[in-house]
């Protein structure tokens, strides 16, 4: 293997590994704002048992096909 | 391109997705769900007459946080902003995974990974729950509803993936088109099985003995204790119209998403290339 050859494939490889946490990230973000938007504060809920996301959302969760009391 | 790179664009182009579905939301939906409120309010009103008239206490109402304005104008940008936001970061990581696997053009890539995000975490769950304005849903069946739409979401995702393996194991033997076609076809077979597994919404037990037997919540005539019709059911013209605007919505977001995400990974991918020529010169 040539020497650019080398440092191309080490580069590829780092940036494999340091995706990573980013995509991690990403996945866990994602999913909690899906949660928070589409079903929190109807069947269960994080944080306490106001109705305050639910009902200012209330209109985005019916027109997103979130179930909705 | 790096994930750090894919992933504040992808969320852009859902939050851009989410604007898009907000103003068509306002315009369009809007009014449906206003008109499915007063629906609601109505048929509140003939159930406490019946209830008062029967001697007993009409329901109570929940308190209200919000104004009708401000949920039809404020919290339905926030929801769908914030749910385009959602989807460009689950996209992200969709995007990064597979865009070294795949020799198609960034946009290309970026439109198949909206394609696919909009069938499964949309348009499948959808056929077998679809969305329901105000007025049709029963809140004692909120926990059982919101299990079976999840386990569409997630069974329509594994499902897509299965699909996807299946043609790529199969792609030397029949050549891609065919392969995709297979997959593809596995994919509905799959899916249909799923569906007639899970039970339709009328079907739940709360709602059986309540209402008897239905296929879906959709709120039927109200009668009083001889039969006669005092409240008439949902209106049909108005829930088709709803679904086709939630529908719309979704492919708009999706469709925001895919087609920005696409031009900007366009242009990432070209300013890498020059730099590594640069670099190399």
């Amino acid at each position: 293997m040539t020497t650019a050859g080398v440092t191309r494939a080490r580069a590829t490889a780092t940036t494999a590994v340091g995706n990573l946490p980013y995509l991690i990230g990403s996945l866990v973000v994602g999913l909690l704002l899906f949660y928070l938007i589409g079903f929190d504060e109807g069947a269960t809920s994080l944080f306490g048992h106001t109705m305050v996301v639910h009902e200012f959302v209330h209109d985005a969760r019916h027109f997103l096909g979130f179930p909705c009391h | 391109m790096h994930a750090r790179t894919v992933i504040p664009r992808a969320a852009l182009a859902g939050a851009l997705g989410g604007v898009v579905a907000w103003l068509f939301a306002l315009w369009f939906a809007e009014p449906l769900i206003q008109a499915a409120i007063d629906y609601e309010a109505g048929r509140g009103e003939a159930e406490a007459a019946l209830a008062t008239a029967a001697g007993t206490a009409p329901p109570e109402e929940g308190p209200e946080i919000f104004s009708r304005s401000v949920q039809g104008v404020w919290g339905i940008g926030a929801g769908m902003v914030l749910v385009g936001v959602a989807l460009g970061l689950l996209f992200a990581v969709v995007y990064t995974l597979l865009q070294g696997k795949v020799s198609v053009r960034p946009r290309v890539l970026a439109l198949l990974v909206a394609g696919a995000g909009f069938l499964t975490l949309y348009a499948t769950p959808f056929v077998k729950y679809p969305a329901n304005p105000p007025a049709v849903g029963h809140e004692e069946t909120i926990g059982d509803r919101s299990g079976l739409y999840l386990v569409m979401i997630v069974g329509s995702v594994v499902l897509l993936v299965v699909a996807v393996l299946l043609a790529r194991a199969l792609r030397e033997r029949l050549g891609t088109w065919n392969a995709v076609v297979v997959g593809g076809l596995a994919y509905v077979v799959l899916v249909g099985v799923l569906m007639a597994l899970l039970p339709s919404l009328g079907e739940l037990s709360a709602n059986v003995a309540t209402y008897g037997p239905a296929v879906s919540e959709t709120p039927q005539p109200l009668r009083d204790p001889v039969g006669r019709i005092v409240f008439p059911g949902f209106d049909a013209d108005l829930l088709y119209s709803f679904r086709v605007y939630a529908v719309t919505a979704q492919v708009l977001l999706w469709g925001v998403l895919g087609l920005v995400f696409g031009a900007l990974a366009e242009r990432s991918v070209r300013s890498e290339r020059r730099e590594r020529v640069l670099e190399n010169a």
